[in-house]
């Protein structure tokens, strides 16, 4: 099966390296990125990021002196949007993941142009959703010890590990950590490609440090691949099993609208629906500030775009089956859940769900949209706004109106819940700004691996 | 023979003590070049090489005579020490230190443990993948003789390198100088250790 999806005549036509590639021609235009000036877009990009950042520190200073009050959070909405944003942030993540492992099991070659910074979007969302269930304690010094079972003298007893809540914190860190040791691994014999083409000494010295002395001999490669597909191998059902479990936090609840088998699936459908439609934003960005045309194809655009057209459809199949459950049910608080949801007081936040996310996706099927890069970078804002939204709905419609109606309220955000949002957003832009700087945006190696795949096929020689 | 071919090329290290040399490196244009100059070297019965190349070529290491890598066995292993942990951890906690009853539900049972085992057995094989890779890597390693090579830069970017090795059986720095360059070697060099 594997290999059918290598066929050269449906792989790689259109090319995936266009221009008339070299290898040389590839390290060059990779590395230049990291070694030149950065151009003024970027300088640009940073003077909103960095704001925003800075805002994010302020907002997290006055919540830890002040307490967890200072966020709307309050009977009967006990989560906010501190579980929409960790929830959301968690979803994006899990598209780098997808490309970077299931699709490079299924031999998909046009992954190599983007992988690279799919993976480093993938650990600075993870990052950003941390950042939301740390501070929701409180005290985030402490949290070490409430939520790791780390033996300490201050509590003198361990976490529940029957709540999903401890899963998740499992779940979530195995799943950074893996993310991190996959994206470090793939990046060693580029880091020592530019230790090699580096002219300032102490330039040469931080790559040739990080590249751990990589050489590129066939021994190293050996277990370097093997690694590589180990990785790629128990990342596939991590990545499978972080957001069923997230979605556990929901599920193993007794709440009418939470307690329902079809969540993981529909979590899982929808995190890599928003994560493509994070992907699509950043990439089309980063390719118009450094003009990676070449690298970053039409085709590479429009293969995300029919992923996003796939997921959201799951996603809004997965919407439908929700209301037909409901009713079928006959359980008079799920169908009063979801004849809440969409026509309640949060009824607007309901349909600008359905509106960016089974709507907007479904433009994908005309290829004039597909091929449009201000189409599908528009499209793919609109996503990464629904795909918010749905979580939002899923915990204020959850919780807003319960089952005493004497204690129903809303929610309503304070300006440190929208400061703290709008500061992610800012720690995220910087991050990844810095990681287009400063690091090779574009998996070096692997793309001359398929430029080589590419030359063979163009001479015809059997590989 | 072998003397005076080193004399007429000027290698760099020429004349120097044989056995602190590394090896000797020719450098190809194409993986192709690389894999039949390696075929040909082992037909010629030179055992002891490695190739260099800014990415993995299917075949090197068949052409080598490489065997399969044991990282597979490594990573086995240490995940089923994440799963015996994950175990160990929630039983141990839960049903043995810290008896917390809740709903009445058991201190300890394989449903409610099965999250945590998954993802320490994750966790635990990812470490095995890649501590087990630099390991067999030998990673870091910041010294090499490999590096003294003029044109090591080559095999980051666009080159394919083949090293015999000085401590081959049949190594003679001049008559690989010539086999190399009889493969099609644009630039042939002796390498310090």
């Amino acid at each position: 099966m594997a290999d059918l999806a290598i066929d050269p005549r449906t792989e790689l036509n259109p090319q995936l390296v266009q221009g008339g590639a070299t290898y040389s021609s590839v390290t060059d235009k990779i590395s230049a990125i990291t070694e030149g000036k950065p151009p003024r877009q970027w300088y640009i990009a940073m003077s909103v990021a960095i704001p925003l950042a800075l805002l994010l520190f302020v907002c997290l200073t006055y919540l830890v002196t002040t307490g967890i009050g200072v966020w709307g959070n309050n009977s009967p909405v006990g989560w906010g949007w501190d579980i929409t944003n960790f929830v959301w942030w968690i979803g994006i993540g899990h598209a780098g993941t997808l490309i970077s492992a299931i699709l490079f099991l299924f031999r998909q070659k046009w992954r190599t142009s983007i992988n690279r910074a799919a993976e480093a979007m993938t650990l600075f969302a993870v990052a950003c959703a941390g950042i939301y269930p740390l501070f929701h304690t409180g005290r985030p010094w402490r949290a070490i010890y409430w939520l790791f079972p780390v033996p300490n003298e201050l509590l003198h007893m361990w976490q529940n590990f029957r709540s999903p809540l401890m899963w998740d914190v499992f779940a979530v860190s195995t799943y950074a950590t893996v993310s991190a040791l996959f994206w470090f691994v793939g990046l060693v014999p580029d880091l020592a490609t530019l230790r090699d083409r580096s002219t300032n000494p102490i330039r040469r010295q931080i790559f040739g440090i990080l590249s751990l002395g990589w050489r590129g001999s066939a021994s190293q490669w050996r277990h370097y691949e093997l690694a590589y597909l180990i990785l790629a191998g128990l990342s596939t059902p991590l990545v499978l099993s972080v957001h069923s479990i997230v979605s556990f936090d929901f599920a193993t609840s007794v709440l009418p609208g939470w307690h329902t088998t079809i969540f993981p699936p529909y979590f899982v459908a929808g995190a890599v629906f928003s994560g493509f439609a994070m992907v699509v934003t950043l990439m089309t960005l980063a390719r118009w500030v450094y003009g990676l045309e070449s690298l970053i194809t039409m085709k590479h655009l429009e293969n995300m775009c029919k992923v996003m057209l796939a997921t959201g459809t799951i996603v809004g199949f997965a919407y439908g089956t929700e209301f037909f459950i409901a009713w079928y049910s006959a359980n008079q608080y799920e169908r009063f859940i979801f004849l809440n949801r969409a026509f309640g007081p949060y009824a607007w936040a309901y349909w600008t769900m359905i509106s960016c996310n089974v709507i907007a996706p479904q433009f994908f099927w005309f290829k004039k949209f597909r091929t449009s890069v201000v189409a599908m970078f528009v499209l793919s804002i609109f996503i990464n706004i629904g795909m918010w939204f749905e979580r939002f709905v899923i915990i204020a419609t959850g919780l807003h109106r319960d089952f005493l109606p004497s204690s129903w309220g809303y929610f309503r955000p304070t300006w440190v819940d929208i400061g703290t949002f709008m500061g992610t957003i800012g720690l995220f832009l910087t991050l990844f700004l810095l990681f287009l700087r400063f690091l090779p945006a574009i998996a070096i190696s692997e793309v001359k691996g398929v430029l080589h795949h590419q030359i063979n096929t163009e001479k015809g020689v059997a590989h | 023979m072998a003397t005076s071919l080193l004399a007429k090329l000027a290698l760099p290290g020429y004349g120097k003590d044989l056995s602190k040399h590394y090896a000797v490196i020719g450098n190809f244009d194409t993986p192709e070049d690389l894999l039949r100059a390696i075929r040909t070297a082992r037909a010629a019965g030179y055992s002891k090489m490695e190739a260099y190349s800014p990415f993995p070529i299917h075949g090197v290491d068949e052409a080598l005579g490489e065997p399969r890598s044991p990282l597979g066995r490594v990573v086995l292993v240490c995940g089923l020490l994440g799963l015996a942990a994950a175990v160990l951890l929630q039983w141990w906690t839960g049903a043995v230190d810290y008896k917390l009853s809740i709903a009445g539900k058991p201190l300890f049972a394989i449903e409610p443990s099965v999250p945590i085992m998954f993802e320490l057995s994750v966790l635990f094989g990812a470490f095995g993948a890649v501590l087990g890779m630099f390991a067999l890597n030998k990673l870091p390693t910041y010294y090499h003789s490999f590096f003294n090579y003029s044109r090591s830069a080559g095999a980051s970017n666009d080159r394919f390198l083949l090293a015999v090795e000085a401590t081959d059986a049949r190594f003679d720095a001049g008559e690989v100088t010539t086999f190399l360059e009889s493969c099609g070697s644009r630039h042939t060099e002796l390498v310090e250790a």
